[in-house]
């Protein structure tokens, strides 16, 4: 599929598209993901970031600060300690945010799973997580389809209000 | 070498009137009464022929329900000398109390501090005996062997 910028624009350049397209484009062109790394998973996310893996060619440049951030990447255990502190970095970040669960202990407590006193089996029992990496750690190339699932989800989002409600009311009083 | 250690035990002799030698040790090691820990450090960092000047690490160790102990291990490192030491005290495994040695080594400290986290050891005259790897809320010490964690730690739950 081309870009959008790809393409050659006619009719003295303006484009007709829907609302949805262009800010689910404009979104899923550059998630600024969060400065932030837990355990090994953290060095993997820094290969994504460096020259070989370029993780700029998708407009994702890490920020120093939750608020500027779109996309927090958890890459890591997560502990007890530090649940709290992700939370609050959570609830920092300007919405709309999303979450990626990079690696094992993350997405599950991985090795500490059965005798991990002091971790969160799971970062999703703290925030809510849109997409799950697995590997131990993952690879960059798992990272960045993490990555693109991410942008397949932003590009499906909506902002039409549901009309299933009201199309079912319309129905039911014409009974 | 056996030489220095004769050297070593007998110096410790001074301070204390039990000393046992840890058989296959190394570097070689010996148990000491626990009242006496702290005149043996002092004068193990003290004196020129020993001049521990370094505390490497502090260990701790629950031995179990059945035998009712728990062990304080002091690894000590003379830097000019380059010679190694261990110490080992036993205390009881209800209400396990040792006298801090952070007068003498500053890095007791923190190294207290992790034993006291994890163990739930009470090092006397610490300066700031509070945990340093768990959370401050944290209940039990997780490195006993009868350790049960809690359910929920702030309504998150801990097993998988």
């Amino acid at each position: 599929m081309k870009g959008l910028l790809d393409q050659q624009f006619e009719h003295g350049g303006v484009i007709i598209t829907k609302v949805d397209d262009l800010l689910n484009w404009s979104r899923l062109s550059s998630l600024f993901p969060m400065t932030f790394g837990l355990a090994c998973c953290a060095i993997e996310f820094m290969s994504t970031g460096s020259t070989v893996y370029d993780m700029d060619r998708f407009g994702m440049v890490p920020r120093a600060s939750p608020r500027q951030s779109d996309v927090m990447i958890v890459s890591g255990t997560v502990t007890f300690k530090m649940a709290d502190r992700i939370k609050q970095l959570y609830e920092q970040m300007a919405e709309p945010r999303y979450v990626i669960s990079m690696g094992s202990c993350a997405n599950c407590g991985g090795p500490y799973w059965q005798h991990g006193y002091h971790v969160v089996k799971g970062v999703d029992r703290i925030i809510p997580v849109d997409v799950y990496v697995p590997g131990c750690p993952p690879r960059p190339e798992a990272l960045i389809g993490g990555i693109l699932k991410l942008h397949e989800k932003i590009r499906n989002e909506s902002r039409m209000k549901p009309t299933a409600i009201e199309q079912l009311i319309e129905k039911e009083s014409h009974v | 070498m056996s030489d220095k250690r004769e050297e070593l035990i007998a110096l410790i002799r001074q301070a204390s009137d039990e000393v046992t030698e840890i058989a296959n040790s190394t570097p070689f090691g010996v148990i000491i009464k626990t009242e006496s820990l702290l005149s043996v450090c002092e004068l193990l960092y003290k004196n020129p022929t020993a001049y521990f000047d370094m505390l490497s690490c502090v260990t701790g160790i629950d031995n179990g329900i059945d035998t009712g102990t728990m062990e304080v291990i002091y690894h000590l490192y003379s830097i000019p000398l380059n010679q190694s030491i261990v110490l080992k005290v036993i205390l009881p495994r209800e209400n396990p109390e040792i006298e801090s040695v952070s007068t003498i080594w500053k890095s007791a400290n923190w190294l207290e501090r992790e034993v006291f986290d994890m163990f739930g050891i009470n090092f006397k005259n610490h300066p700031d005996l509070r945990r340093i790897l768990m959370p401050a809320d944290w209940k039990g010490y997780p490195l006993r062997k009868d350790y049960k964690h809690e359910e929920y730690y702030r309504n998150i739950k801990i097993e998988y």
